[in-house]
């Protein structure tokens, strides 16, 4: 499979079916591991790390781990394939930004991706769409057996699974559920949230994850401990104490904007969204992402019905610069970028 | 615009939106202190990403940094409060108590993990840190381009890997 060949489709964890996915779009399980008898990435000589690709490389792309799956050698990858796979979330922001021998295995539905030589030797992830996180976990434990019957993990008897940065020692774990908050931003309650996120040991990042800025109301909620407790006790506590309270405030500020004097206004915002997105010719990704989200919310109140949530999912990602410039086959220049973005979006929405 | 904090006469810090049960907008502008009494937390505003080295500032700031060293990979415990990385496996054990100190603070007072372990004997910490150990020497050797010693120690870092 080519990378290329990403650009144009969506991606199987934006699918959407279920009620919940109104607000919460997709689940993420990450486990961070490192091999025993080795230094830590950073300290690591330029052929340690060398070694730790090849070496890791071998045990990972194979179809016993991953299925059917391809395998990105970053060091030697191009700018715009390195962009396309942070738009896609299968590689992170500081891996695609490093200068050391690393790489990707991504399974062909791109539901898991294995870093390699990230911040720790190994960063494995599993995407589903909605609220999936047992399923997703099942399936990252399986993946880590698996590896761990060829691979020795740097594991300690009082600290578990050690990890470069010890805000991930122990579990290794880090679950991440990505939120659409449009609401909460509209009535400026999003601080709130965002404090007792903080009460309550979970942290709110941007789109993209760690250091990345929230755009178009997406955030991603995930929890900040990881050690001291089970993996099972880590699942069960965020997805039955933490994520339905978010999700709750968010469907309770709906509901008040939906039913407010001020119904007209936000009615307004949302249709003036649409006329934007069905009109312009030229249009930036983040005025795009701003729009997009008001027209989601338009589906999700009931007042936009001719818009099926897909096509909104599919826009995010596919009207992303570096999905752009993949289709293009070349770089293409942000003015030229805008404009091919404008025409897709009115050719998604039936403008032609 | 500045504001008075709604209930005393002190500067206002912290504005809120609020619904009220009505369905209407409540603009709330607050003191720190009557925040406080109003059961709303207000912390730093710090970006997310300096999470741990508000850890690392907050355990340090009594006392001067601890001068701990790894014998194994070299860093100090300085080197690690300035880059928020360890360096090796065995540093978990050199930087001992500061360390677990910061640990609880970052993972809710926890220093113990409690969740899976691995099935297989490699979780055996003496012989990993014999290997990192081993590791570290055969850079040093390369460096000053001992290459006999630097093959007997290849050979027993791959005896020991094969155990």
């Amino acid at each position: 499979m080519k990378l290329a060949d990403l650009a144009q489709r969506t991606a199987e964890w934006l699918r959407t079916d279920e009620e919940a996915q109104s607000v919460a779009i997709s689940s993420r399980v990450r486990l961070a591991r490192n091999l025993a008898g080795m230094p830590f990435l950073a300290r690591c000589t330029e052929s340690q790390q060398a070694e730790l690709e090849q070496r890791l490389r071998d045990h990972i792309a194979s179809p016993e781990i991953l299925g059917d799956s391809f395998y990105v050698d970053l060091a030697a990858a191009g700018d715009l394939d390195l962009e396309l796979l942070v738009e896609r979330h299968l590689i992170s922001r500081h891996h695609a930004d490093a200068d050391c021998p690393r790489g990707v295995a991504v399974s062909n539905d791109e539901t898991v991706a294995i870093m390699i030589n990230e911040e720790d030797h190994v960063r494995m992830q599993v995407l589903r769409s909605g609220v999936r996180l047992n399923e997703a976990m099942e399936q990252i434990n399986r993946i880590d057996d698996l590896l761990e019957q060829q691979l020795d993990w740097a594991f300690h008897g009082q600290y578990g699974y050690l990890t470069a940065c010890p805000t991930n020692v122990g579990t290794g774990l880090r679950i991440s559920v990505m939120l659409h908050l449009p609401a909460l931003r509209l009535t400026g309650e999003f601080q709130k949230a965002f404090q007792a996120a903080r009460d309550m040991h979970q942290v709110f990042r941007g789109l993209y994850g760690e250091g990345t800025e929230a755009s178009g109301d997406f955030f991603q909620l995930s929890n900040q401990t990881t050690l001291g407790k089970t993996e099972a006790q880590i699942v069960s506590e965020f997805t039955q104490q933490i994520l339905p309270g978010f999700i709750q405030y968010e469907l309770r500020a709906r509901e008040v904007l939906a039913h407010s004097p001020e119904r007209a206004g936000l009615e307004d915002k949302i249709f003036r969204a649409v006329a934007m997105l069905q009109s312009a010719r030229r249009i930036g990704s983040v005025e795009m992402m701003d729009h997009l989200s008001l027209v989601r919310l338009g589906v999700n109140l009931g007042q936009i019905t001719n818009i099926p949530l897909e096509t909104i999912n599919e826009l995010f990602l596919l009207a992303q610069p570096a999905h752009l410039q993949q289709v293009a086959g070349h770089q293409i220049p942000s003015k030229q970028r805008a404009e091919m973005r404008a025409t897709l979006i009115r050719d998604r929405l039936g403008m032609g | 615009m500045k504001h008075k904090c709604d209930r005393c006469d002190k500067p206002a810090t912290v504005h809120l939106t609020d619904i009220s049960e009505a369905g209407e907008k409540v603009v709330k502008h607050l003191c720190a202190d009557c925040a406080a009494g109003e059961g709303i937390e207000i912390k730093a505003n710090v970006p997310i990403g300096q999470l741990l080295e508000d850890f690392i500032q907050s355990a340090t700031s009594i006392e001067p940094v601890p001068s701990l060293t790894c014998d194994v990979c070299g860093m100090t415990f300085a080197e690690f409060h300035h880059e928020g990385r360890l360096g090796c496996p065995h540093d978990y054990d050199a930087f001992g108590e500061p360390l677990a100190a910061m640990l609880a603070g970052t993972h809710e007072g926890a220093t113990e993990h409690l969740g899976k372990v691995p099935h297989r004997a490699g979780g055996d910490q003496q012989k990993q840190t014999a290997i990192l150990r081993l590791r570290a020497e055969l850079k040093q050797v390369i460096g000053a381009e001992d290459y006999e010693r630097a093959a007997v120690l290849r050979d027993q870092i791959h005896e020991l890997e094969e155990l």
